[in-house]
């Protein structure tokens, strides 16, 4: 699916566009590639969700969001499905995931709650538990204290691989 | 930051034109000019309120592998583990959170395989078993902070 401009394409834009009037006249210069070309294959992967999108990543203890929870579920798993669904399209809640549950770890739902303090985000939490009718199921808060690492995407040719969330 | 940056913030968070002039469709919606939204996202990328200004990318599309991982630190040494598990290039993001799991790191390998040797090598190094958390699903969420 990926041919070989399309991950050097890739590659010359994982660490930032050009800010700059022409952004992929620029990245068409370093690729050696026309400025439609390389608008068109940029637009071919982002409909094909291989770029998830395309604009700002913000650090969010700089805009303020200085506290962060993940909350942990233990749900069944008939029910998992809908309750993620619900979950998701609250506006605060900025990821939630169906991952495995681990020995003495019984939770399967994940989501984060980004929020301007702790109060806030427990007052959120409230609301969540309520609309979606989670108060019967065992979960776990977990805020985070420090951020040791945060990192964009790094990959090299020819196998690409990304890492952001 | 003023109410202007908030707005490119929260602009730029919806998305970014894919066309010959980005900026100038986006400034025009923005009300400013071309190089008035340049200016001021140059300045926020550099006085890092900005992390990153680009294409965020599926990982698994790529041909690539994530996984979110978790140990338990003794207090003693949480210092030495953090800095063992920060130096691997493929753990991306490490947080401290208030748990006895008390240490939450993303891999990224470039392939699936990859991931349990990565995790292999962090419990030999660290002596901890490495919870790993793969997702089985991810719901859709509109990943915005309201600057």
């Amino acid at each position: 699916m990926l041919d070989i401009k399309d991950r050097q394409l890739l590659e010359h834009i994982q660490l930032g566009l050009p800010v700059c009037s022409r952004p992929y006249l620029e990245i068409g210069r370093l690729c050696d590639m026309p400025e439609v070309e390389v608008i068109d294959r940029l637009t071919r992967l982002k409909q094909q969700g291989l770029i998830k999108r395309m604009g700002v990543i913000v650090k969010h203890r700089q805009l303020g969001y200085r506290a962060n929870a993940m909350i942990v579920w233990n749900v069944p798993d008939n029910l998992i499905k809908q309750l993620g669904g619900h979950i998701s399209r609250f506006s605060f809640v900025t990821l939630c995931y169906q991952r495995p549950r681990q020995p003495e770890w019984p939770y399967n739902l994940y989501c984060m709650i980004h929020g301007k303090d702790k109060a806030t985000v427990l007052k959120q939490l409230d609301q969540l538990i309520d609309a979606c009718g989670l108060s019967d199921f065992d979960k776990e808060i977990l805020f985070s204290n420090r951020c040791f690492k945060q990192r964009g995407a790094i990959y090299q040719n020819p196998t690409p691989a990304l890492a952001d969330g | 930051m003023d109410e202007i940056d908030k707005q490119i913030i929260n602009a730029l968070q919806d998305g970014f034109p894919i066309c010959d002039a980005p900026y100038r469709q986006v400034a025009t919606q923005l009300g400013l000019t071309e190089q008035e939204l340049i200016g001021r996202l140059k300045a926020l990328l550099d006085n890092g309120t900005l992390t990153r200004f680009g294409p965020l990318y599926n990982a698994e599309q790529m041909g690539g592998a994530l996984t979110l991982a978790a140990v338990k630190a003794p207090k003693q040494c949480f210092d030495e583990i953090t800095e063992i598990i920060n130096s691997f290039p493929e753990v991306a993001h490490n947080y401290a959170r208030s748990h006895e799991l008390n240490m939450w790191f993303v891999i990224a390998t470039e392939t699936p395989e990859q991931i349990q040797q990565t995790i292999s090598v962090i419990e030999q190094q660290t002596g901890l078993t490495v919870y790993n958390m793969p997702k089985n699903k991810e719901y859709f969420v509109n990943l915005k902070l309201e600057a």
